[in-house]
């Protein structure tokens, strides 16, 4: 059977991809803060992570031309969704600093944990390989 | 690799807050510059924010901020009377700006909050790549 690093890492390797791109959409949402009518958004990092393993990009337009427009999101089976804030402010802007922070220092941990994972796996194939 | 955006976006971020910071010094600084006549008198600025769109559409991941234009204050100026003030005009009256100095501490403080918040988020996203490169060290 051959080896195969995809099957090896799990479920790691695409989580680290999500939690990368979730970190970019909080630290929009943190570089915001203060702008007038923006509105705070997210990725349910579940549903995106089911989609990524799963494959299931059936709900999404498919191009069949080189000419159509595939936006991004629609290649990496992520979708960004609005955040419904608990207090709303006179500006209509939706970003909550608090919520925003403990988004992304949690975001940023499981990324590091995913990380020490994979390098964990890594070193074991190391040593596998050294045989020592 | 999404993570390099972030400084892009948390740098836009601290230029747009340092900015903001600016005009709150200029408006404290000349929050008692007094003049004869409501021309010459300062106003208070403030800048307008804007988010970055790098793309058409509401998937656009990483949104930065910018500084649209800064504006001044159609606020009235304040007038009083004080004939024996040097820059009198002749009925007697001095002009004084519209800086509300409360709006400005409160604006200043948040302004260096959310300066505080993108440095953390830039030092996060920092170790977060530093880890990213030590894979398998």
């Amino acid at each position: 059977m051959p080896f195969s690093f995809d099957s090896y890492l799990g479920v790691h390797e695409p989580a680290l991809y999500i939690r990368a791109k979730r970190a970019d959409v909080l630290a929009s949402n943190l570089a915001n803060v203060d702008t007038p009518n923006f509105k705070a958004r997210d990725i349910d990092f579940n549903a995106a992570l089911n989609a990524v393993t799963s494959g299931q990009t059936a709900s999404m337009p498919r191009a069949t031309h080189t000419n159509h427009i595939q936006p991004e999101s629609f290649i990496s089976g992520y979708e960004l969704q609005y955040r419904t804030p608990y207090q709303t402010s006179l500006d209509g802007n939706t970003v909550e600093h608090q919520v925003e922070v403990a988004a992304f220092s949690d975001n940023a941990m499981r990324y590091l944990a995913s990380l020490r994972i994979i390098s964990g796996k890594f070193n074991t194939l190391r040593t596998a390989i050294k045989g020592q | 690799m999404s993570l390099f955006n972030i400084f892009d976006i948390s740098g836009s971020a601290l230029q747009a807050q340092s900015v903001r910071l600016n005009t709150t010094s200029s408006n404290l600084a000349n929050a008692n510059s007094i003049s004869s006549s409501t021309g010459e008198t300062y106003r208070a600025r403030h800048p307008v924010f804007a988010p970055i769109m790098k793309d058409f559409g509401a998937q656009d991941s990483s949104v930065g901020v910018k500084v649209m234009g800064i504006v001044e204050s159609q606020r009235p100026l304040r007038r009083e009377y004080n004939p024996e003030h040097p820059l009198a005009d002749e009925e007697g009256f001095i002009y004084l700006p519209n800086v509300n100095v409360v709006e400005e501490m409160a604006n200043m403080i948040s302004a260096s909050r959310a300066y505080q918040t993108n440095v953390e988020v830039m030092n996060s996203a920092k170790q977060m790549l530093m880890r990213t490169l030590a894979i398998g060290q």
